[in-house]
């Protein structure tokens, strides 16, 4: 990463230092709780119907959750904050008065992030080892690739977001693109419970990509679909064209 | 002469099939406190930012420091301050941290900015408010921080876009005050404005911009000498009247301008130009007689004024 994008990354971890409180509910409460809800309570039901022994079902979804969760943190920081640093705060104005470029500004917000992510997901994975859901050495592999999906949300996203105006299509992207793909990408159950006709859009959900690759890297029994590099190799082109565009799109949005 | 800070000849800026800047050409000198003068829309922004090289030029060239903006963006910047027209604070931060991720920005050692953020707090008259928030801040105080950031790297050229507009006159007078200081002490100033008075009391030369174009330059004092009268006389009469009135005032001084709420009289000498009003026999409601000002050079060059 070049300087004044590291530049950038300080900024962001010196403004997150100000304002993380805001964003523990988010970031660690809500997973938590998810975890505890869905695993926990829905999780017996699921292991006694089965007959697959106790903490399956919480061993299923941990590692989906941390994609999930990737997902949501990354999208949480690719949106508002990008949309709020070209229209409203204005920060990214201020920023760009100083050597750092419209590139740097996206290198920074993702490379912020992707520390974000290592940090929230690292202690994510420890509740899940605390709440007996996953082994810590599991649990820490399921990382990588959770980190890699979020990234690979992240970097579209914010291409995305730097073409908006305002904020109104932020809501509906939330509520119509993101829930579904949380529910449905085969966080809670395997796809292969889903009707055949369906399947084949699962396999379009980023989230998909991630949650079997997080499942593969636990080694939680996964299913047969793709060979981890496919997987891979998704996430990964997924968050380099988002790269190149939001690059693209922040110089033509930010130096008009 | 010194070799200029910023040359521009020519220089252009389309947005799409608006022209904001046509053709223009001027140059700025190390030391100097230049100033584009115009109404809203005039371009000055658009200009501003071009030289700040954050807008790239649509025609024309343009030179800051002897380098290409185009090209050398990230060096020109380095070595610019930039005070917006709006501020772009970040109001969750506190003083000095807007401070300190603005020196981080132009790589500055974490030392050397705690020391220039006293400094610069000094300056700004903002000491006090080190610690607190940036969003409780007066818009005065707001304005003076975004200025001591704009100075953090210690800039060869600082530029203020409408530095005042929205401040009340005493945050205005303290503000002033504190730009005569850095002018003193040496700084070039690129002010952009749509106040005459603010143009007078700071610029040494200026620009007078309307719809892209510059349509006058030179020093505020011998602007008013090339294009207006030494003395202008403003007569109101009662509403209606104004254009009946007119003709019957057609003579005195040098020329006349109706407005829609008076009538100036441009004169080298007030007192015999009101002389003469009354020896025609009229009456106004209200005589006032003063200096020329920008305000007048305006509204000769383009035939409406400043605030419309």
């Amino acid at each position: 990463m070049a300087a004044p994008a590291l530049r950038v990354v300080e900024a962001n971890a010196r403004f997150y230092r100000r304002t993380w409180r805001g964003s523990v509910i988010s970031s660690f409460a809500v997973p938590f709780f998810t975890l505890l809800a869905m695993g926990g309570g829905l999780g017996r039901l699921v292991d006694e119907g089965a007959g697959t022994g106790r903490g399956a079902y919480l061993g299923f979804i941990a590692p989906a959750l941390l994609a999930a969760t990737a997902m949501m943190t990354a999208a949480g920081e690719s949106t508002y904050p990008v949309v709020a640093g070209i229209k409203w705060t204005k920060n990214y104005h201020a920023a760009l008065a100083t050597p750092i470029r419209p590139p740097d500004l996206v290198h920074g917000l993702i490379g912020f992030l992707g520390i974000r992510l290592i940090f929230n997901l690292a202690v994510y994975a420890g509740i899940m080892v605390l709440l007996d859901a996953m082994e810590l050495g599991p649990a820490l592999a399921a990382v990588g690739p959770a980190v890699l999906t979020g990234v690979a949300f992240a970097t579209p996203i914010a291409a995305w977001c730097a073409t908006l105006d305002d904020d109104r299509a932020l809501s509906s992207f939330f509520r119509f693109a993101l829930m579904p793909m949380f529910l449905f990408s085969g966080t809670f159950f395997p796809v292969d419970q889903l009707p055949s006709f369906l399947q084949p859009i699962v396999f379009l959900s980023p989230l998909w990509h991630g949650v079997e690759l997080a499942r593969g890297a636990a080694g939680v029994p996964q299913s047969p679909h793709f060979p981890w590099w496919v997987h891979t190799l998704i996430l990964v082109t997924l968050a380099v064209v988002g790269l190149v565009l939001a690059a693209r799109n922040f110089t033509k949005r930010l130096h008009t | 002469m010194a070799e200029p800070l910023v040359i521009a000849t020519d220089l252009s800026k389309k947005f799409g099939e608006f022209q904001a800047v046509d053709g223009i050409d001027f140059q700025i000198a190390p030391g100097e406190a230049f100033g584009f003068l115009g109404p809203n829309g005039a371009g000055k922004t658009s200009t501003m930012k071009m030289i700040a090289a954050t807008s790239p030029v649509t025609q024309g060239t343009l030179r800051v420091f002897g380098l290409d903006p185009a090209t050398a963006g990230a060096a020109i910047r380095a070595r610019l301050g930039v005070v917006p027209q709006e501020d772009n604070l970040d109001t969750e931060l506190t003083v000095e941290e807007n401070l300190f991720i603005y020196g981080r920005y132009f790589d500055l050692p974490r030392s050397e900015i705690r020391k220039r953020i006293d400094e610069l707090l000094a300056f700004a008259q903002l000491a006090d408010r080190k610690k607190s928030k940036v969003d409780p801040l007066s818009g005065g105080m707001k304005r003076r921080l975004t200025i001591a950031r704009g100075l953090i790297n210690r800039p060869e050229i600082l530029i203020l876009d409408e530095p005042t507009t929205g401040l009340d006159p005493q945050a205005r007078h303290l503000l002033w005050d504190r730009l005569y200081r850095l002018k003193r002490d040496g700084a070039t100033l690129v002010i952009t404005t749509h106040y005459m008075d603010e143009a007078e009391q700071l610029c040494d030369r200026l620009v007078i911009m309307d719809k892209g174009k510059i349509v006058g330059e030179g020093s505020p004092r011998s602007l008013i000498q090339e294009h207006s009268t030494r003395e202008v006389v403003e007569l109101r009469f009662p509403a209606g009247e104004q254009e009946i009135v007119a003709p019957r005032i057609e003579g005195i001084g040098s020329r006349i301008e109706v407005l829609p709420d008076r009538i100036l009289v441009y004169a080298d000498e007030a007192e015999k130009a009101m002389e003469e009003v009354h020896n025609r026999g009229l009456e106004p409601e209200m005589t006032l007689a003063r200096r020329s000002t920008l305000e007048d050079v305006f509204l000769h060059l383009t035939g409406r004024s400043l605030v419309d």
